[in-house]
């Protein structure tokens, strides 16, 4: 099978391999480059557990080919905490109790992400558009529901 | 969260330092981090993958498999079928004596229902595999089928499973698991009212958002560790050994992380033959369920039909209750005999009922083996049991909510299997029930206690 290469910023750290052409960038992701944090649930398109967010945009990782993301710039759950210090998100997931299973938390977190990167204070008919994308089959929503409006809380403080 | 600490305080211990605190779990830091490891997410050098050829029918006779072409299909490694597995016919409760073994590891002879795996391939990458299994050829007899419970029961029916010899569990009490207490037919005879109604679901997927899997990495020495997402660990474990006839002391499991199972990842499944794969090619495999494999092949909640027929007085009282209850567990038991026999057990319901017949049936079908889902057994059946005592609230002319306070069982009534009731607190709930919901009872219902002499 043809090897192409591809180059992106991952979590801000340069990244380079050469993968067979096809590879989907949650294959990519998960067995080359090691970053295990996006999950594959269904791996067609439907349960966001693999989302990742591309150059600001939220995108399913298992519906992206790898090759195409050469030159981009691409942030996962595993790359948002800093020294060890939790992002809000993170904090308020924590806090809600808003993982059971944990398995889809990394892809919420990161659609969580992208909403209050683009609305800072979102309604929450906001948040639970924003998290549709994405099955959880544990928590009954409520608590993520909660756990986001609770980050965009602490954001707007901080920002205050 | 508030702790009522008036309700039974003459025998409530004061001096408890974890209930009722928050604490913070260990697992979530983990969680929303990316860090936690569930079993997919550990890779190793030479890794294979599994892949299953599953048969297309509800039911066959195997006249014969060739697999010559997967075995040189480009990337294969290794072809497995039941000749292959050292123990193939198991069933998961036999480590609780629940025989017979009935269920084959990989079909030999035989599928009994469609998904049924016939041949493993393991190869260098999945989709080698997926293109692999779809060249092995399997020759069938297609033999007649029966999906409906009351149509296995039919003698002449076609026969799901013959390590059975029926179409039903066989129970050491017989056809069926029973309870009875008092003389149900009297109680009928002295009823106001009798109201017999049937209640019958369908299968229901658990849909967890990790699908079912495990990763082998072969240790050397002949040794195994064998990441998984089980909910059940030594019953994995100890049926693995049984399957592979091999100690548990080469076994290695490591569990604990399960991405949603709420009871789908109780049975034995992938492990076994993943592992042997392992020991065959000396190289790590893993088997993991494709979302499509997860909802069509994993084990549902099994179908159930519940027979309920209630004698109730006027005043409330339920006199006698006869409960048929039928558990689909498709064509292997898996949990479904065990499941059946809650069922049994439950169906008196939390009621005080002086006269009680009960029978549960352990059916066997062509459908796709059910098995353990929260609570399996009693959770359809409560449905049943409470929609039921909705409808003879109705029938005379009593509010649904006092009519479950005349029954409920309180401190000292003897339930219908014998065991007499200790600890109540039905009748407490229902009062915090009625106030939480704005559902006004009789002031005589609110001074009741699930303390025999309390009122
Ligand atoms: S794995 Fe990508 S949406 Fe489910
Ligand atoms: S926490 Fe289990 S799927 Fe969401």
């Amino acid at each position: 099978m043809a090897k192409v290469p591809v180059q992106f910023t991952l979590n801000g750290s340069e990244k380079a391999e050469f993968i067979d052409s096809g590879t989907t960038l949650l294959n990519a992701l998960r067995d080359k480059v090691g970053d295990t944090s996006p999950k594959g649930g269904c791996h067609q398109g439907t349960c966001g557990a693999c989302s990742v967010i591309i150059d600001g945009e939220l995108r399913l990782s298992c519906l992206t080919l790898a090759e195409t993301c050469n030159g981009t710039t691409i942030t996962t759950t595993s790359g948002l905490s800093e020294s060890g210090v939790l992002h809000p998100l993170q904090r308020a997931f924590l806090d809600t109790f808003a993982t059971q299973c944990g398995f889809c938390t990394p892809g919420m977190i990161m659609a969580a992400k992208v909403l209050l990167d683009h609305t800072p204070n979102p309604s929450r008919d906001e948040v639970v558009e924003a998290l549709s994308g994405n099955i959880c089959r544990c928590t009954g929503y409520e608590p993520i529901i909660q756990a986001v409006l609770t980050a965009a809380r602490a954001n707007s403080q901080n920002a205050a | 969260m508030e702790l009522r600490k008036n309700y039974f305080a003459d025998v409530r211990k004061d001096d408890l330092h974890e209930i009722g605190q928050p604490r913070p779990r260990s697992d979530s830091p983990g969680h929303v981090t990316g860090k936690t490891a569930f079993f997919a997410d550990r890779n190793f050098p030479g890794m294979l993958h599994l892949k299953m050829v599953r048969s297309p029918h509800h039911h066959a006779r195997i006249r014969s498999i060739n697999t010559s072409e997967a075995v040189k299909y480009p990337g294969v490694v290794k072809v497995l079928t039941a000749k292959d597995v050292p123990h193939n016919v198991y069933t998961i409760l036999i480590l609780i004596q629940i025989g017979p073994e009935d269920e084959t590891v990989l079909a030999d002879g035989k599928v009994r229902w469609k998904g049924e795996a016939v041949v493993a391939v393991l190869a260098e990458t999945e989709r080698a595999a997926q293109e692999a299994a779809a060249k092995v050829k399997v020759d069938y007899e297609v033999l007649p089928a029966v999906f409906d419970m009351e149509e296995a029961l039919k003698p002449g029916a076609p026969l799901v499973n013959e390590y059975h010899g029926q179409n039903y569990y066989l129970y050491d009490s017989g056809e069926c698991r029973k309870v009875r207490f008092g003389d149900v037919e009297a109680g009928f005879a002295g009823a106001d009212h009798i109201l017999e109604q049937s209640y019958q679901s369908s299968p229901i997927e658990h849909a967890p958002t990790e699908t079912t899997g495990c990763v082998v990495a072969p240790e050397g020495n002949d040794r195994f560790t064998c990441y998984t997402n089980t909910q059940a660990m030594f019953f994995t474990l100890d049926n693995a050994s049984i399957i592979l006839q091999m100690p548990g002391s080469k076994l290695h499991f490591v569990g604990g992380t399960v991405g949603g199972g709420f009871g789908g990842k109780v049975d034995v499944i992938v492990e076994p033959i993943a592992i042997l794969g392992a020991k065959l090619t000396g190289r790590p495999v893993s088997f993991i369920y494709s979302r499509e494999e997860e909802m069509q092949i994993s084990s549902p909640r099994a179908a159930e039909k519940v027979v309920i027929k209630d004698g109730v007085m006027k005043d409330g009282r339920i006199v006698a209750r006869k409960v048929t209850g039928y558990t689909d567990a498709g064509a292997y038991s898996r949990h479904s005999p065990y499941g059946a026999q809650k069922g049994a057990g439950h169906y008196p319901g939390p009621y005080t009922i002086p006269n009680v017949w009960i029978d549960t049936y352990c059916v066997y079908t062509n459908r796709t083996p059910s098995s353990a889902m929260r609570g399996f057994g009693v959770t359809i059946g409560d449905f049943a049991l409470e929609v039921q005592m909705d409808k003879l609230a109705r029938l005379i002319g009593m509010d649904p909510l006092e009519f479950r306070f005349i029954n409920a069982y309180r401190d000292g009534d003897m339930k219908a299997h014998r065991q007499p009731t200790e600890g109540a607190a039905l009748i407490e709930c229902m009062q915090e029930a009625s106030r939480a919901a704005n559902w006004p009872v009789a002031e005589k219902y609110m001074a009741m206690s699930s303390y025999k002499n309390g009122a």
